[in-house]
């Protein structure tokens, strides 16, 4: 099982690698209040600046860390003091290891709450629980791995000058995701949940599923209020792409939710997984998040889907 | 050089100097408050265009899936009931624009043109200075992100960053990809809207639309469209999102059973746009008109 692990971690940083040679462009763009995305270093990177330091969601491709420090030197001369995973993939961890580096290691100091310690001039890497379970049987060096964990719903913490939550999103791309809220700046940082460019990746290894994802951004516009006729108010960042909205996400979320009931009726016919990607059940999206080649297609997303919705059939 | 030749020089130099220091030719102003003239493309324009009615629109497979599968009772969800018409199809419906000049103070160069569209109290930004359009990674809005020229008295405006939105309140569906180029022409105190859809999403062709407005000589009113969204069906699942699956759309055949037009032409494409396509329509099984 942990082989298995293993070389589903290793899969992920081959994906990792994949987009992120070091070659790429890092796009900074001011996001609302104390919020920016960092774009083009893998994943997308959440960066909060102000008196207390820099908080990030994330940390992109490793080989980009160089760049991305870069980027955020432009925005603040605070330490690093929070990284924040959405979860374990390469692309949004990879980076973890260089800031902790660069920042200090909060696993090389005696742990926070004890008399003395010195562990608030390092980073603190938070994380659902099940990213450490998975980093950490990957095998992948400690210094990355997340130093503050939470199991059950959220986890609060206040930096900045406002508050800062994230949200547990049981079995959606994987089994520990979370998406961070900023409560004063209204910013949501969604992780891998949602994508503007292309189909949401579903883990079944590492636990997600299609109704995790679906339950994942129904709860995202539970949170976010739109500020004039359906635009603006909270801004959403997804695990790539462009910066949005609430109406953004509730197209994806419907687009989501009526593949899945497309593919829902199919397995109710009694149709075999190949039956149903014959129908081709994501054909109306396909020429705007499908792909044919690459690390994530359709057909790999409509089997994730049909064998979340109906597990252990053929 | 004799004292003719150089009365003749001193007399073309006057001449040029008087002509090159005259000031250019006036831009044409678009200035003041148009109300929409609704004379074509009825009945799309007022009551919206009947469901699967995709006639003469350039939609390729995926945008007619889409349209066949789209329920107008999501419009009754929450975050559905307030969405603004995109760009490209705000300008449609019955509307008032209200049309002004952001000038540089120092200058006088016209910075941008500013518009307010009564439907969904929109305001619209053309940038005149030249400004290059946002990153990929900025956010769409409704409105788009839009600049501008002047090319002689045509105003040429290109909007990108444009929401996801429709081609028709139907349900034919426009992406969020999509590039849109206006030109607005003035004609003495009429304007014609000219829209060009450019959607390598959902179109195998531009889709180029008209509309026509008058100048107001009084304040038209209704500029205001207040909308606050509401529990329209209680006890709905949460999270349910209305749709027809694939081939189970039961009011497709309601249009061209009303018009007694050939279904297949109701589906829409590049071909129905041409007026070749009337040949066609004749070879075509009309159904029985049900009244």
């Amino acid at each position: 099982m942990r082989r298995a692990v293993f070389a589903l971690a290793a899969a992920a940083s081959v994906v990792s690698a994949q987009s992120g040679s070091g070659r790429e462009e890092i796009q900074v763009l001011p996001v609302q209040g104390n919020v920016y995305l960092v774009a083009g270093a893998g994943g997308n990177i959440t960066v909060q600046v102000g008196k207390s330091g820099v908080l990030l969601v994330d940390t992109g491709n490793p080989q980009m860390t160089g760049k991305v420090l870069a980027a955020i030197r432009k925005l603040s001369d605070k330490p690093v003091r929070y990284i924040l995973n959405t979860q374990g993939d390469g692309d949004h961890t990879g980076g973890n290891e260089n800031f902790a580096k660069e920042f200090g290691s909060a696993t090389a100091v005696s742990v926070a709450n004890t008399p003395g310690s010195s562990a608030t001039q390092t980073v603190q890497i938070y994380a659902h629980d099940q990213v450490l379970a998975r980093m950490s049987a990957a095998k992948l060096p400690d210094t990355a791995w997340p130093t503050e964990t939470f199991v059950g719903d959220s986890k609060e913490l206040y930096f900045n000058g406002e508050a800062v939550l994230m949200y547990h999103l049981p079995a959606a791309h994987t089994d520990g995701d979370s998406m961070v809220h900023f409560r004063g700046s209204d910013v949501v940082s969604t992780g891998d949940i949602f994508n503007t460019t292309g189909y949401p990746v579903i883990d079944l290894q590492r636990g997600g599923s299609v109704q995790g994802v679906i339950d994942g951004l129904n709860r995202v516009l539970d949170i976010a209020v739109p500020a004039h006729h359906e635009e603006g108010g909270t801004y959403v960042i997804p695990g790539h792409g462009r910066i949005c909205d609430e109406f953004d996400v509730l197209e994806y979320r419907d687009m989501i939710t009526i593949i899945r009931d497309r593919i829902q009726a199919s397995i109710k016919k009694g149709m075999t997984l190949e039956q149903v990607q014959a129908s081709k059940p994501t054909r109306d999206y396909d020429p705007q998040y499908g792909a044919a080649t690459g690390p994530w297609t359709t057909e790999q997303f409509v089997e994730a889907a049909y064998r979340s919705l109906a597990p252990g059939k053929k | 050089m004799n004292a003719l030749q150089r009365a003749r020089t001193l007399c073309l130099g006057l001449v040029l100097a008087v002509w090159l220091s005259a000031p250019a030719p006036a831009q044409v102003l678009l200035t003041g408050d148009w109300r929409t003239l609704m004379h074509e493309d009825q009945p799309e324009r007022g009551q919206g265009p009947d469901l699967g009615d995709y006639l003469g629109i350039p939609i390729n497979d995926a945008a007619r899936l889409r349209a066949d599968s789209w329920d107008a009772s999501r419009l009754t969800l929450q975050e559905h009931q307030c969405r603004v018409h995109v760009v490209p199809y705000i300008y449609r419906g019955p509307m008032q624009v209200r049309i002004w000049e952001e000038k540089d103070p120092e200058s006088q160069q016209v910075i941008a043109l500013r518009q307010y569209i009564s439907t969904y109290e929109q305001n619209r930004t053309i940038w005149m200075d030249g400004r290059p359009h946002p990153s990929e990674f900025a956010p769409h809005t409704f409105m788009g992100f839009s600049t501008g020229v002047w090319e002689g008295d045509i105003l040429t405006v290109t909007t990108t960053h444009i929401k996801q939105g429709w081609l028709r309140r139907n349900g034919l569906p426009e992406s969020d990809r999509t590039t849109l180029i206006e030109h607005f022409i003035r004609h003495g105190q009429n304007l014609t809207h000219v829209t060009i859809i450019h959607d390598p999403v959902y179109l195998t062709e531009p889709l180029i639309r008209t509309e026509d407005y008058v100048l107001a000589d009084r304040d038209p009113g209704n500029w205001l469209w207040p909308c606050e969204y509401v529990e329209e069906i209680t006890g709905r699942p949460k999270g349910a999102v209305p749709n027809f699956l694939p081939g189970a759309n039961p009011f497709l055949q309601e249009f061209p059973e009303r018009w007694g037009i050939p279904f297949e032409a109701t589906r829409g494409g590049a071909e129905t746009m041409y007026p070749e396509y009337q040949k066609k329509l004749t070879t075509l099984a009309k159904p029985e008109v049900k009244k």
